[in-house]
């Protein structure tokens, strides 16, 4: 039990580190952008942990937009996470009971189901735990930090943290793409619809776009080239 | 509308959508078909997330594809994910030093 937290606590490093710069840029957004308190940055970051979808919705509180505005912006971006879940469910070990679940579902980002998924054994509470838990403090601790003393520091730094996260993503798709052609077919399938969709068809919102993509890519993966049975209790 | 409210609708949206498919989905899935796109999914959305997001993200593009070069090249290499993705954020602040 212990073992496994520490585990996911190690395993959760990089994107603590991640978090921490990414989120600091979300901090100065709040305060610069809708006026926000330190404290109400961070239950924001406590509380919904997602990128993409926190940053929506400072625009929405900014423009004091509605709450229907608000429900359908956030379904769009984050219903991404529905097809992680789905995904992730079908790798959990028998330990993972209903209490476990409800608990555990709150930490599906991208990047811990990126680690999650990309490891070999079935997930037990513990190693989630483990890992939500550093990725939350890096999360709600750089929002606070940004929030707080966002403007003193320089832009050239804190644009140069953006990109943390992204590398992240690349070191998780890379080595597998390597190896297996229908792999790289998906990464490269994916990547080309999402670049029609920002330049050909920009009034389709980026939630959608990546929904689109990625689901179009993975269909055609899994008709060309269906997974052996050993790939699939990986 | 009070703050309040939109922090609760965020985060009720949010958690839902991840809460529902993770605790009511039990069985395991026999069709070949959907093994395999839930195998292929976490790439697909990882790439689509990326590319072109990566290269919007340091608000100048000779920073952003320097980073993603980087990023490419150590990946290749099978570096772990900490040092692919501080390396791809370093090289992008230097690059931006001299421009």
């Amino acid at each position: 039990m212990k073992n496994n937290f520490l585990r996911g606590m190690s395993h959760g490093i990089p994107i603590f580190l991640g978090y921490l710069s990414v989120s600091f840029g979300l901090g100065i957004l709040c305060v610069n952008k809708a006026g926000l308190s330190v404290f109400q940055a961070s239950a924001i970051s406590a509380t919904c942990l997602t990128s993409a979808g926190q940053k929506a919705g400072i625009d929405v509180i900014a423009a004091g937009g509605t709450i229907i505005e608000m429900i359908l912006l956030q379904l769009t971006i984050n219903i991404r996470y529905s097809l992680m879940a789905l995904s992730l469910s079908q790798k959990l070990d028998k330990s993972f009971t209903t209490p476990h679940r409800l608990i555990a579902s709150f930490g599906i980002t991208d990047e811990i189901f990126g680690v999650c998924s990309a490891q070999k054994k079935p997930l037990v509470p513990a190693y989630m735990y483990g890992m939500i838990f550093i990725a939350a403090v890096g999360w709600i601790a750089g929002t606070a930090l940004g929030a707080a003393a966002g403007e003193l520091l320089p832009a050239s730094v804190s644009t140069a943290m953006e990109i943390v996260l992204y590398g992240m993503f690349i070191a998780i798709i890379i080595p597998p793409a390597k190896k297996q052609h229908s792999v790289l077919f998906v990464v490269i399938i994916a990547a080309a619809l999402s670049v029609v969709f920002k330049y050909c068809l920009p009034f389709i919102s980026e939630g959608f776009a990546i929904i689109i993509s990625a689901i179009t890519a993975s269909v055609a993966a899994a008709l060309l080239f269906p997974i052996k049975d050993e790939e699939a209790t990986e | 509308m009070s703050l309040a409210v939109y922090i609760f609708v965020m985060a009720g949206v949010t958690y839902l959508i991840r809460m529902v498919p993770f605790t009511f989905f039990r069985k395991k899935i026999k069709s070949r078909f959907f093994r395999s796109f839930l195998y292929y999914i976490p790439y697909a959305v990882l790439s689509a997330m990326t590319i072109p997001a990566i290269f919007y993200t340091t608000h100048n593009i000779y920073t952003a594809v320097a980073g993603t070069a980087v990023a490419i090249i150590l990946a290749f290499l099978e570096m772990p994910l900490i040092v692919v993705a501080l390396a791809a954020s370093g090289s992008a602040f230097l690059i931006g030093l001299f421009l």
